[in-house]
């Protein structure tokens, strides 16, 4: 759509081509503002599809740096006495950044989950007797058994840390990315 | 669809009688959401009961669209100077401030700048907006121009208006007697011009003004 662009009247009573760029990308009339040109659409679209690219080319990124930081290391947690059932012990893994936990849901068996709840990485706190794992950021609630989001906002289960029990020692082995 | 060119509005505050009929009618209107957009003013309500019916001048570049930051007020190919856009409008009140002839109103519960759009439903199908089609004594007038020069030889529309150093041309017309030579309305001025039936008793305004002209 071709539209007639009028003269416009400014306060400043300077004449259409004295008046700042701005003035045309801006403009008061309704049907100068309505129109797109050919050129502004395919410039956005342009910019559009490349910046979908780059985030691609992130994501690549991100899992190549992740595939070459190669597996979990081994990692001596604690011993089996330590903890009574019930009972819950806060412990680094794989980094030292990485909260995790590591839960006694009975006497043969136990748990080990990243810390950071799945919804917006508030710390979970065990709670053994509800057989839950508790967010109170915003009441969320996961499975102690498995990791699965039960109640409040998080949706994807909490990371998994495998276990391996070695003489009266328990050590960690690697952590298993949650699937919904 | 778009207002008919020869249609205008013309505004005569002498023969406006304060009968708040437009007040009344402007609720009516389906583009103004039950809220009046009209405002009947009194000049001096002390001293005398005339008053003034403040509809939207449409200017021929709105002040309340050049200091809108959201870019939200717009005025249609038509001229028509449209309510603020629902989801660009910001109810920040620049544009009320602004005005100056004080014509948008906020409406603070809807978060929005509403105002008077000549009824924009109505005229864009060629009828009178609200106000003018209730006016009994026609202060609001909606027609052509061989229409206002038939009825009101004794008057002659103007549509430039000085506010200090800025001047503003509008789609809408004001009347004034044909007889005068005024070539704009000096609006700034006229707050210091005495009005009708009372006595100014500052001497420093009497001097300013001289001996009635």
């Amino acid at each position: 759509m071709k539209v007639a662009s009028p003269e416009i009247v400014a306060p400043d009573n300077r004449t259409a081509e004295q008046q700042p760029h701005w003035r045309q990308e801006f403009p008061i009339d309704s049907p100068q503002d309505d129109y797109r040109s050919r050129r502004d659409f395919t410039k956005l679209m342009v910019i559009t599809s490349f910046a979908f690219f780059v985030g691609q080319a992130w994501i690549v990124l991100l899992s190549r740096l992740r595939r070459a930081r190669g597996e979990a290391p081994l990692q001596d947690i604690a011993s089996v006495d330590e903890l009574p059932v019930g009972g819950a012990k806060l412990f680094h893994y794989p980094g030292p950044g990485d909260a995790s936990l590591l839960v006694r849901v009975s006497a043969g068996q136990f748990v080990a989950y990243g810390q950071k709840c799945t919804h917006l990485s508030c710390p979970v706190i065990p709670k053994p007797q509800a057989q839950r794992l508790h967010c109170p950021c915003h009441e969320g609630s996961f499975d102690l058994r498995t990791g699965q989001p039960l109640a409040g906002p998080p949706r994807r289960p909490l990371p998994r840390i495998l276990l391996s029990v070695r003489g009266n020692r328990i050590y960690a082995t690697g952590v298993q990315q949650g699937v919904v | 669809m778009a207002v008919p060119e020869a249609n205008e509005f013309f505004v005569d505050p002498s023969r406006c009688i304060g009968c708040n009929g437009c007040v009344q009618a402007c609720t009516e209107c389906d583009t103004h959401k039950g809220y009046s957009m009209i405002q009947l003013d009194y000049i001096d309500r002390a001293a005398s009961p005339q008053t003034v019916p403040v509809v939207c001048m449409h200017c021929e570049s709105p002040t309340c669209a050049e200091v809108c930051p959201a870019d939200a007020i717009k005025r249609s190919e038509d001229g028509v100077v449209q309510t603020a856009r629902k989801p660009r409008c910001i109810a920040c009140n620049n544009c009320v401030l602004a005005c100056p002839f004080g014509v948008p109103k906020m409406n603070t519960a809807m978060h929005l700048m509403m105002k008077c759009d000549m009824c924009y439903d109505r005229t864009s199908v060629g009828k009178k907006p609200m106000c003018a089609s209730v006016c009994p004594s026609q202060a609001l007038f909606f027609g052509t121009r061989d229409e206002i020069e038939r009825l009101r030889p004794q008057s002659r529309p103007l549509n430039t208006f000085k506010f200090g150093a800025q001047v503003i041309k509008t789609k809408v017309n004001m009347m004034v007697p044909a007889r005068s030579t005024v070539e704009h309305l000096d609006v700034v001025g006229a707050l210091y011009e005495p009005t009708v039936g009372n006595q100014l008793e500052d001497s420093l305004s009497l001097d300013e003004i001289g001996d009635g002209e």
